[in-house]
């Protein structure tokens, strides 16, 4: 998309396509890790190419998002260290939930809770990853001991979920919040848009304070 | 196997309740340690009707051959020297599957019948359904299951549940010449070693006794032990096994409860787009971009 006038740039290519690669493993991921989870989701494992291939895919997709989810965390991490500005936003959630900005404090490039998302989803991903290199049965588990072993498996079911809890969430407010979506599509959001959610990034990006 | 596809008590990964129309007798294969010799005839007649081979280990300077259990050797014969108030005694246990009534292995186990449990009390592994992920080693009290290297599916003792399905013994039992090793109903294998038990205690093993651990429900392979109250002597074997908390959390009720609060999470977030509408930008706001 061409420069506009009347648009501001959310976010840069590459952080775009980061973000893509890292939904794109979490899918994969989450599809074949919840094979494993419960018989409910067994039949998950077509898609896949069969249980045996579930099985021996789905490590080489942590991998892969590991690689990815390192570099989102290094573009994101100092846009989200939570200011008290933050905090306060936090306290406000719920009214803005029911639709009421009014008493909402002025959100920087990233809120509270996008910022709070992304420590979740580090903190996740940090037992995620240790807890998966302990269940890798084919190369590690024989390092452990079995209790390490049993313990690092609830740790990665346990982590598995909030992740994907996280990420439900994550999907319904980029759904809610209207013309989000488009910030990590094509990277322009409009500056009515901007004034609205992330007033003080756009006076940042504006130098104005209108 | 085949035979046997009626009588299943238990399948791994199933919610729902497995063909259980017909009723068998529940078995047991006794090993009472105090007649064995360690001649590892059982581990032979094992390997020769399963047709497993292992390959030709190495000496480590003591009795133990191979050292631990294998994708092909389904059963070991493990020899302690432990020191006891009788002196220096040789305690030599047979290894191998306990063929628990509440097995570790088929909780853990995610694939559809990889593990089944048969009514009469066998656990078999499926190795055509198993994945290879190697949960049941996870989930196993007794650090039985054996992950293949040449095909990646898991191996251990069947019972030899297809010899059992025609009427014969295991090989194991069949080819010991000490008749240390003997198989029939568990009712009939209790008997006998509480026959075994007081002629030991009458020879002066005070603590003799049947080694049934009732933390997995039972075992369908029981020993005769001359010091039932220090199991962990015959090589470590635990003294109250058990699936354990861990194994308990992660394959109990948590599961299904997380995937309840999911689906709740998906229907509260349509619940409040319906309530609440979509976050837009204000009109005032509108205007004031609009030239």
């Amino acid at each position: 998309m061409k420069p506009d006038p009347d648009k501001l740039l959310r976010f840069t290519t590459a952080e775009r396509i980061n973000h893509w690669l890292v939904a794109l493993f979490f899918f994969l991921l989450a599809g074949s890790g919840l094979v494993f989870f419960h018989p409910f989701y067994y039949p998950f494992n077509q898609l896949f190419g069969g249980g045996t291939w579930t099985r021996i895919l789905h490590p080489f997709f942590g991998v892969a998002i590991l690689f990815f989810f390192t570099g989102m965390f290094f573009r994101f991490r100092k846009s989200s260290v939570l200011t008290p500005t933050d905090w306060e936003w936090l306290r406000h959630a719920k009214e803005l939930a029911r639709g009421d900005h009014r008493n909402l404090p002025e959100a920087g490039k990233l809120n509270g809770g996008q910022k709070l998302m992304f420590w979740s989803l580090v903190c996740c991903m940090v037992l995620l990853v240790l807890s998966g290199i302990v269940i890798w049965r084919a190369y590690f588990s024989f390092l452990f001991p079995v209790t390490v072993v049993r313990l690092a498996a609830v740790i990665h079911a346990a982590a598995g979920v909030v992740m994907i809890a996280l990420i439900m969430g994550h999907i319904y407010l980029a759904i809610w919040t209207k013309e989000s979506i488009g910030a990590m599509l094509h990277g322009w959001v409009r500056r009515a848009w901007a004034k609205q959610h992330h007033p003080a990034w756009f006076r940042e990006m504006t130098g104005r304070d209108e | 196997m085949s035979l046997q596809s009626l009588d299943i008590t238990r399948r791994s990964a199933t919610t729902t309740a497995s063909p259980g129309q017909r009723q068998t007798t529940e078995v047991a294969k006794l090993i009472d340690v105090t007649k064995c010799i360690g001649c590892k005839a059982c581990q032979v007649a094992c390997m020769e009707w399963n047709d497993t081979r292992d390959d030709i280990g190495e000496n480590h300077g003591v009795y133990d051959n191979p050292a631990d259990l294998t994708a092909n050797s389904w059963t070991v014969m493990r020899y302690a020297e432990v020191e006891t108030d009788r002196g220096l005694e040789w305690l030599i246990r047979k290894d191998g599957c306990m063929h628990c009534a509440e097995p570790g292995c088929l909780k853990a186990c995610p694939a559809p019948g990889a593990i089944v449990q048969y009514r009469n009390g066998i656990v078999d592994f499926q190795e055509g359904n198993c994945i290879g992920c190697g949960y049941c080693i996870t989930g196993c009290p007794f650090n039985i299951p054996r992950l293949s290297k040449k095909d990646s599916k898991v191996y251990k003792c069947t019972l030899c549940s297809d010899r059992v399905a025609v009427g014969l013994e295991p090989a194991c039992v069949k080819t010991c010449p000490t008749g240390a090793i003997v198989f029939g109903s568990k009712e009939d294998m209790i008997r006998h070693a509480e026959e075994r038990i007081v002629d030991l205690k009458q020879r002066g093993y005070a603590k003799a006794g049947l080694y049934d651990p009732q933390g997995v429900g039972g075992t369908h392979v029981m020993y005769v032990l001359h010091h039932a109250d220090r199991p962990e002597m015959y090589c470590g074997l635990p003294k109250d096994p058990a699936i354990g908390p861990l194994v308990g959390v992660w394959k109990g009720a948590a599961k299904p409860v997380a995937s309840l609060a999911l689906g709740m999470i998906a229907v509260g977030a349509f619940a409040h787009y319906v309530a609440n509408g979509p976050n837009e930008v204000d009109e005032e706001n509108e205007k004031e971009h609009k030239e």
